[in-house]
């Protein structure tokens, strides 16, 4: 046992860095996935509709943690092993699909209606009309909420620990294991948290007030 | 694919899953309650309190909001008895969540509150209602319709939550699934097994404030 000094404190902090890393590859697992189930479940057909709201009832019903030990112990199944930062990815990427497709799902149905029928009038089809008027304006709506997800992402990356992946909250348990100076030790990580989170959500509720005011 | 899937350890050990479930639910519904006491507390404060008040109230509320739930149970569990607050597993798994779930509560029972304008109190009044009437009428109901859809999921997100209270090993489903994993070795199984129980839980939830809310809160028809 030894009292924490400058370098394990550095130490937790330089980790952050894995934390971000995995978040924005998440985010962009995610964004693909999310996409993909934000179109299916605005599909005309019903049963694309059905298989993408089951993906969102069994993501959204299930804790994050499980779908990380899932993500860890199912390639075993097949005889392939995986790194702890790759089930890490793959678990978060999944989860992020399911809630980011339900973000978007509700930005695409704001639209108001009668675009699709001006684009169709038009003699737009399915895939300019979404790619160029549907989804365009559905960004403006989506960026807010998205943003309010990123931040709980960043926030669910600290489970990937739990699996053994080293990012911020694992640097942290590792440095107290060896100093035993939990309260300082932990609250540093959480102020870290803080200080990638915070301006995040505070960036999300303004970019929201903004647009509450342009559309009123 | 040459794995060969065997449930017997996991079937075998059904009676201590059913209790897991059993302390799941009895951890999440304690937080609950012991959260909206504090929400409604701190929404009073957030919205009626002095100016310093409010300040601590808002400042908890991004702190909370902005840090994982892991962090804070660890704080919690392993920080405060460096203060000389030592808690078992299963009070510290508690106060974390509750402080937790707080953060969230205060904004949905403030916005509740904001929610009944003074007009609506008045117009009561002159139509000759009786305060009781005026409450329950004019007040509870509407106010209870606002806040119900975001108080019934911040439940399943609670309920989802304990899970991460495996980590100091508090009485729940997770910790009991580790336990499981660590004698059998069958993880896979008990994951999937347990997964599916979650599941369970929340459609049941979801099912049934649905149906609360048809029964009890739909807004009349115009």
């Amino acid at each position: 046992m030894r009292a924490p000094e400058t370098a394990d404190l550095l130490f937790i902090v330089m980790a952050a860095r894995w934390t971000v890393l995995l978040s924005l590859v998440a985010f962009l697992g995610g964004g693909l996935g999310g996409a993909l189930i934000a179109l299916a479940r605005t599909s005309k057909r019903k049963w694309v509709r059905l298989v993408a709201t089951g993906y969102i009832k069994v993501f959204q019903g299930t804790p994050l943690l499980m779908q990380l030990f899932l993500a860890f112990f199912v390639p075993g199944l097949f005889g392939w092993s995986v790194e702890p930062w790759a089930a890490a990815a793959i678990g978060l990427s999944l989860n992020a699909s399911a809630f980011l497709g339900e973000i978007w799902r509700g930005a695409l149905e704001d639209v108001p209606s009668g675009q699709w029928e001006a684009s169709t009038s038009l003699g737009l089809r399915y895939v300019p009309t979404m790619a160029l008027v549907i989804a365009p304006q559905a960004v403006k709506i989506a960026i807010p909420p998205t943003i309010g997800f990123l931040v709980e992402l960043v926030k669910g990356t600290s489970l990937t620990s739990i699996i053994g992946f080293v990012e911020l909250t694992r640097a942290a348990q590792i440095v107290n294991n060896a100093t035993f100076r939990a309260f300082t030790i932990f609250a540093v990580t959480a102020l870290v948290y803080y200080a990638i989170c915070r301006p995040l959500s505070a960036y999300g509720r303004r970019l929201e007030q903004k647009l509450r005011v342009g559309t009123r | 694919m040459s794995y060969e899937f065997d449930f017997t350890d996991v079937f075998a050990a059904w009676p201590e899953l059913l209790q897991a479930l059993v302390d799941t639910l009895i951890l999440s519904a304690s937080a609950m309650v012991l959260g909206l006491a504090v929400s409604i507390l701190g929404a009073l404060g957030r919205t009626s309190g002095p100016r310093w008040l409010r300040w601590i109230i808002t400042e908890y509320i991004e702190l909370i909001r902005n840090t994982p739930l892991l962090i804070q149970i660890f704080v919690v569990f392993f920080g405060l008895p460096a203060l000389g607050l030592k808690l078992s597993s299963n009070v510290a798994a508690l106060l974390a969540l509750v402080v937790n779930v707080a953060a969230y509560g205060i904004e949905i029972i403030r916005a509740g509150i904001e929610s009944i304008h003074k007009g609506q109190i008045e117009a009561g009044k002159a139509l000759g209602l009786r305060p009781l009437q005026i409450f329950r009428l004019i007040v509870l109901k509407p106010a209870i319709q606002a806040v119900y859809p975001s108080l019934t999921s911040l439940f399943i997100m609670l309920l989802l939550n304990t899970s991460v209270c495996s980590v100091i090993a508090a009485n729940e489903l997770t910790a009991v699934a580790s336990n499981i994993q660590s004698r059998s070795f069958r993880s896979f199984e008990i994951y999937f097994v347990v997964t599916l129980l979650y599941l369970c839980l929340s459609t049941f939830f979801w099912i049934v404030f649905a149906g609360v809310e048809r029964a009890f809160l739909s807004k009349p028809a115009r």
